[in-house]
């Protein structure tokens, strides 16, 4: 591939997905990346337990993220071929946990409020 | 215990962070060509890959230019898509979109094919008659396939006894599919090959080839169909080193590999292929049979004076310099795409490469400066080797590999990355082409 650049991959994920789509998702992640760090600042601290529970949804996601993708790709786990494979898929793993426990934080953080847990 | 972690996290943390990432955004741009004024009237003769997105380039270069597109198709075709249509993964739909919503504002569409290309007067005649006079012109026309080639063989015979012709477009790719899954049930002798020509996306063959096989896999039925690939020289592939890995694949897959056969003609009442080979014709008996056509320069390019004369003359590629993709006759004409008579290269991928190079020898001509930019014969092919898996083999005009990724995703090695690009990633970034973005 030449000059890929940051407009032409953004140009490449808006025809993907299109172009709403694309960006619907890059709004509510940025959104529920800044309720995150809100948060964070409001209770000026970590909650241990909203982080536990948090923990404990991680796998529900990188299973989701995982099976999202090998469904949207007519693949299975048997296609995977070569260490950039693995890598990726445990990439894809880490990013749905990731994510998904930020929103379980988050989730927890907006409903039960800042008081001490 | 402490069950809390201190997180000295602070407002103006927080607004500075959100600043730089507003500030990423805005500046994550591209920086956008200077644009260059010019009455220029440049016609495009084609509005396939090669020509709308070289149309969007030069309508984002050129203020004043005249740009005229000339194609007769009201559909646009994705065309790479055509051998995951034929493998039933996905609806015709999937190749096809409208010639019209892609082609940028400013520029002009004449929605006729052109009957003559006059490249000593610098005129481009239409069916209706209509001149277009033209300062530069960009032959972007694509190439015929040749199905008269094929004695006894119509494309109405394509979605029944066993014949197949994915490469007519996204309905015989869907017909196609039909075909292939009633075959791969019934079991029987399958037939697949190339044509001895210059073809577009040579790696198509084998792709559709291995996907039979591996449909059948699954299905639990490959001990009940013979698969057949006939190569139309002693090698599967132009690359000696893509030949190698691809043989390899087809003895662990038990893939027949018959050399030199050439199929010239197709009996559909006794389903009898005959090919032709150094030792004389031989006549196979099949169930199903994939049909590729010789492919060659439509009519009205071999009638224009710019096909090679004494190359390539039985099928009329353009005679253009090999890196700067210029006519070497008549300077002003340039080729985009499947048409030009190069080693290399009739692919999407070699068309998307082949537009920053023409863009900037006629942008800068225009503007007096010196070009820079050359073609390197570069041409990709995620070469599919089952469902989920791929290879990604990309080399230039001096069969070198020349792999994007290097280091990270082997040209050789069936990857589920590649499958994934080749699934994915490749739509949008075609259409992100057309559109002069990539």
């Amino acid at each position: 591939m030449e000059e890929l650049t940051f407009s032409t991959l953004i140009a490449v994920f808006e025809e993907m997905f299109g172009q709403v789509v694309f960006w619907a998702m890059v709004v509510v992640a940025v959104v529920v990346t800044v309720l995150y760090i809100y948060v964070l600042i409001r209770d000026r601290a970590m909650s241990m337990r909203k982080f536990l529970w948090a923990q404990v949804s991680m796998p529900f996601g990188a299973i989701a993220a995982v099976w999202f993708v090998l469904t949207a790709t007519n693949s299975q786990l048997s296609d995977m071929g070569g260490p950039i494979d693995l890598l990726v898929l445990l990439g894809i793993a880490g990013l749905g946990a990731v994510g998904f426990a930020i929103l379980i934080y988050v989730a927890q953080s907006l409903m039960r409020g800042g008081q001490a847990d | 215990m402490a069950n809390q972690l201190d997180f000295n996290a602070t407002r103006r943390g927080f607004l500075g962070l959100a600043a730089g990432s507003a500030a990423l955004a805005a500046g994550g741009g591209a920086v956008q060509a200077q644009r260059v004024a010019t009455s220029a009237r440049i016609a495009i003769v084609g509005a396939g890959a090669g020509g709308t997105a070289i149309a969007n380039r030069l309508a984002n270069r050129l203020d004043g230019a005249t740009i005229t597109i000339i194609d007769g198709r009201q559909q646009h075709w994705y065309q790479p898509g055509f051998t995951l249509i034929a493998a039933g993964l996905k609806p015709a739909k999937y190749s096809v979109s409208r010639t019209a919503e892609w082609l940028p504002e400013g520029v002009e569409w004449v929605p006729e094919f052109a009957t003559e290309i006059d490249p000593e007067a610098n005129v481009v005649t239409t069916a209706s008659g209509r001149r277009v006079a033209y300062d530069y012109l960009i032959v972007a026309s694509g190439l015929t396939l040749d199905w008269d080639a094929i004695e006894g063989f119509n494309l109405d015979m394509v979605g029944q006894n066993g014949v197949t012709a994915h490469y007519a477009g996204p309905q015989y790719a869907e017909l196609s599919w039909r075909e292939l899954d009633r075959f791969v049930e019934r079991g029987g002798v399958g037939l697949f090959g190339r044509p001895a020509t210059e073809m577009k996306c040579a790696g198509a063959p084998l792709k559709i080839t291995f996907l039979a096989d591996d449909i059948a896999r699954r299905r639990g039925t490959r001990d009940q169909i013979e698969v057949i690939y006939n190569a139309q020289n002693q090698s599967l592939f132009g690359l000696p080193i893509v030949h190698h890995k691809v043989r390899q694949l087809f003895d662990e897959r038990d893939i027949t590999a018959r050399y030199d056969h050439v199929l010239k003609a197709v009996d559909g009442q006794r389903k009898i292929a005959t090919y032709a080979t150094p030792n004389g014709d031989v006549e196979t008996a099949y169930d199903f049979i994939n049909v590729i056509p010789p492919q060659r320069a439509p009519q009205v390019v071999r009638d224009s004076g710019l096909s090679w004369a004494d190359r390539w003359v039985d099928q009329g590629w353009i005679e253009v310099d090999m890196e700067t993709l210029r006519h070497l006759r008549y300077p002003n004409v340039f080729g985009v795409g499947d048409i030009n008579g190069v080693p290399k290269g009739k692919t999407a991928a070699s068309a998307k490469f082949h537009q920053p190079v023409v863009e900037d020898h006629l942008v800068s001509e225009i503007a007096g400066r010196e070009a820079t930019k050359t073609f390197s014969g570069y041409t990709s092919c995620p070469l599919i080797t089952r469902v989920g898996r791929a290879m990604l083999i990309e080399f230039d005009y001096n069969n070198n590999l020349v792999p994007s990724f290097p280091g990270i995703i082997a040209p050789l090695e069936e990857l589920w990355i590649s499958w994934l690009m080749k699934e994915i990633a490749l739509k949008p970034t075609y259409n992100a082409m057309l559109r002069g973005l990539a």
